[in-house]
């Protein structure tokens, strides 16, 4: 697969390379559409509910979403493969340079794009800027209904009204496991941990590890042929490969 | 012979119409009253018993003040950003179009006052005040509709560079951050562009008033008693603001378009998009001005002498350039995006007039070309003054559609089709008519407080122009004053 490294830009060359720790591989041929990687991700990340007005007025705050589209006009419509949509931590994002506050930064230990939520002031700036708009925003102080509350992710902030947030590729399991293997003296070993919507994908179509191994299963499948990444095009540099009709 | 005789007869009838009382009745600076009688008529106009109506209209918007703008600006802060109309993928809305709607209105004052004057424009003279006022309150109204739309307002101390132990700058690489600093610069210097030429007729004020209204002008007026060190000071100050404000001004919107501009969005990624957001504004400012002045003209005791229809024909003519250079601008910027055949430009194109909100897009277009061009051509119309303040207002509808149609309808569409949805405004609607309303009202009092008319400003081109006879010819001469 040409990429944009292989482009004699010296520039765009660079942030390739030195872009990319932690990747993703999503499959869209055997996704099913089943949305437990929603429903895995807003328990593992505090990830608040809406309702059922603000969310089918475009207030939903899922960090991932399936989407889905059809194609032609009706009656010969057919459904194309659903598309699981999250943050994809470009490596050149275009969040990052717009916020005033320096609230969207990039991390250089873990090459992700964070959100220091008490640093957020609201301007939506980030969101406005994201190509893949990932971005939620905290448009309410939305309550928890019993017994929601019990189910916090005690590792995870609980963010409140006027704040922007959005997919962290589960940093804290990141960081959990770097500190186990750590106290082993040992490096963290691929596939000894994954993010919330890769562990509960029934069908496995979602895959997360280090990209910059080549050994790792997902340095392994991005290999393959037939992967694209979303609006590459902009120069976002993103880290998730996506597959479709192979 | 005849054919001779039948010149001097023509010409003698042609010079019929251009007697001196002629020139007088049409030209104020031709039309010279003593200095004490226009002094005293510029007070009187301000000190003027103020009417039950003017009472009513203060009430009135002082209430649309408190409840529109303040207290729902309360339940904002209290209940979040869900209680107006935004949402993905329209994370901005209509308070982000009424910042660049205000700040295009206060660029008319800058123009007026600044680049008129260093051209020496003569028929700027009556109303720079009213302009440079505007200027400031119309940057106060941005101010505002920018903070509203903050998400964690009371954080907004956080986007201004000051020392903290934390060693936390604002993010220089971000528009939003040029963008206040420039809207800060330009309210700091527009203040002070404001307040010079306002010392010498506060100093008038002051030599004519009593009681408290002495002590407020002899605050302002900073002790100025006329003398030629003084004036000599004022000048140079005003010269030197006259000239460093227009590239401020100049910068100001050209920075709010960096903010669409900057992004990477299909619509927004426009290098035309400074120049033509300046002559937006200009566009929506001069419109604006104009309804300023022709209510004040209509309201005001004296102020028919002070503001004549000389007026509203060179504001006019303006008015009408300024629509045909936003036409270009608009022309130019939608056929390169046109022409550069990028999908989702196309999209969004398409959208614009062909989706639910296309009304409002040919709307756009005819109150911004058609009606100005319709009816600024015609000396006659352009000299009426409700008319072109009715242009005015309808300048100000299309532009402000202008601004809406590149906001919240151009981010609908997006690269991610999926999240395509259209915007419904909610707690900004009326948040917006309370900036409206606190612009008139602080206009309406600044009516009673500040002598709105330059008086000093027009007594020295009146000064400058004399009516000379050369033979059976009168002609206009002006000399330089300064």
């Amino acid at each position: 697969m040409a990429t944009l490294a292989d482009l004699k830009i010296s520039e765009v060359k660079l942030a390739a390379e030195q872009t990319g720790k932690w990747g993703m591989v999503i499959d869209q041929d055997i996704c099913t559409g089943c949305q437990a990687c929603v429903a895995a991700c807003a328990m593992e990340n505090n990830v608040t509910f809406v309702g059922e007005v603000d969310s089918g007025y475009g207030r939903s705050m899922h960090w991932i979403r399936i989407e889905r589209f059809w194609e032609g006009e009706y009656p010969e419509v057919k459904m194309t493969p659903n598309q699981p949509m999250l943050c994809q931590q470009c490596g050149h994002a275009t969040c990052e340079p717009v916020c005033p506050a320096f609230a969207t930064v990039h991390s250089q230990a873990e090459q992700l794009n964070l959100q220091v939520y008490n640093r957020c002031v609201g301007t939506r700036y980030c969101a406005n800027n994201c190509p893949y708009q990932v971005r939620s925003f905290n448009w309410r102080d939305y309550q928890r209904p019993e017994p929601l509350p019990n189910q916090f992710n005690p590792d995870v902030t609980v963010r409140r009204v006027g704040v922007m947030e959005k997919c962290t590729f589960c940093i804290q399991r990141i960081h959990k496991a770097q500190d186990k293997a750590k106290s082993e003296g040992r490096e963290v070993v691929d596939g000894e941990f994954t993010t919330a919507c890769a562990q509960a994908c029934p069908a496995n179509a979602i895959v997360f590890g280090r990209v910059d191994d080549p050994e790792s299963l997902v340095s392994q499948l991005g290999k393959q042929s037939h992967g694209v990444k979303h609006l590459e095009e902009l120069g976002t540099l993103p880290n998730v490969t996506y597959f479709k009709g192979g | 012979m005849a054919y001779e005789k039948k010149q001097t007869e023509h010409a003698h009838a042609d010079h019929q119409g251009h007697t001196a009382e002629h020139f007088r009745e049409k030209h104020l600076m031709l039309d010279p009253l003593p200095r004490g009688q226009m002094n005293d008529m510029v007070m009187e106009s301000m000190l003027e018993k103020p009417t039950w109506k003017y009472w009513a209209v203060i009430g009135i918007l002082s209430f649309i003040v408190v409840y529109f703008l303040f207290y729902k600006w309360g339940v904002l802060i209290a209940k979040g950003q869900g209680v107006a109309g935004v949402m993905r993928p329209d994370y901005w809305g209509i308070f982000l179009v009424n910042t660049v709607f205000w700040i295009g209105i206060s660029h008319a004052g800058t123009f007026i006052s600044a680049i008129l004057r260093v051209f020496r424009a003569e028929f700027r003279r009556p109303f720079t005040r009213a302009a440079e006022l505007m200027t400031t309150f119309g940057l106060v109204q941005a101010g505002f509709s920018i903070f509203m739309h903050m998400g964690r307002v009371w954080l907004a101390y956080w986007l201004m560079p000051y020392p903290n132990q934390r060693m936390l700058w604002p993010n220089l690489h971000s528009p939003l951050t040029w963008d206040l600093l420039a809207i800060t610069t330009y309210l700091l210097s527009s203040t002070m562009y404001l307040f010079l030429p306002l010392i010498p007729d506060v100093a008038m004020a002051r030599d004519r008033s009593t009681g408290w209204r002495k002590t407020f002008y002899k605050t302002l007026a900073l002790g100025f008693r006329g003398t030629e060190g003084e004036w000599t000071h004022l000048r140079n100050a005003m010269n030197i603001f006259a000239f460093a404000i227009i590239p401020v001004m100049f910068s100001v919107h050209t920075i709010v378009s960096w903010d669409f501009a900057a992004a990477t969005r299909p619509g927004w990624s426009s290098t035309i998009f400074g120049p033509y957001f300046i002559v937006g504004a200009l566009h929506s400012g001069m419109g604006a001005a104009v309804v300023v002045i022709a209510v004040i003209r209509a309201t005001m005791k004296h102020m028919k002498y002070f503001i004549r229809s000389e007026h509203f024909d060179a504001i006019g003519k303006l008015m009408l350039i300024i629509s045909m250079a936003w036409a270009y601008f608009f022309f130019n910027d939608y056929m390169v995006q046109w022409y550069g055949g990028d999908k989702w430009t196309q999209q969004l194109l398409h959208f614009h007039e062909a989706g639910p909100m296309g009304w409002m897009w040919f709307t756009m277009l005819i109150c911004n070309i058609v009606v100005p061009w319709a009816i600024l051509w015609n000396p006659k119309w352009r000299a009426t003054p409700w008319l072109v303040g009715t242009v005015g207002i309808i300048i100000n509808v299309g532009m402000w559609f202008e601004r809406y149609i590149i906001i919240p309808i151009s981010v609908t569409i997006n690269r991610m089709p999926f999240t395509w949805r259209l915007y419904k405004p909610g707690i900004e609607i009326p948040m917006g008519i309370g900036t409206l309303a606190l612009f008139i009202l602080l206009y309406m009092i600044a009516s009673k407080l500040i002598p709105l008319i330059p008086v000093w400003e027009v007594q020295e081109g009146q000064m400058a122009h004399e009516l000379k006879k050369f033979g059976r010819e009168t002609v206009v001469t002006v000399s330089e004053l300064e």
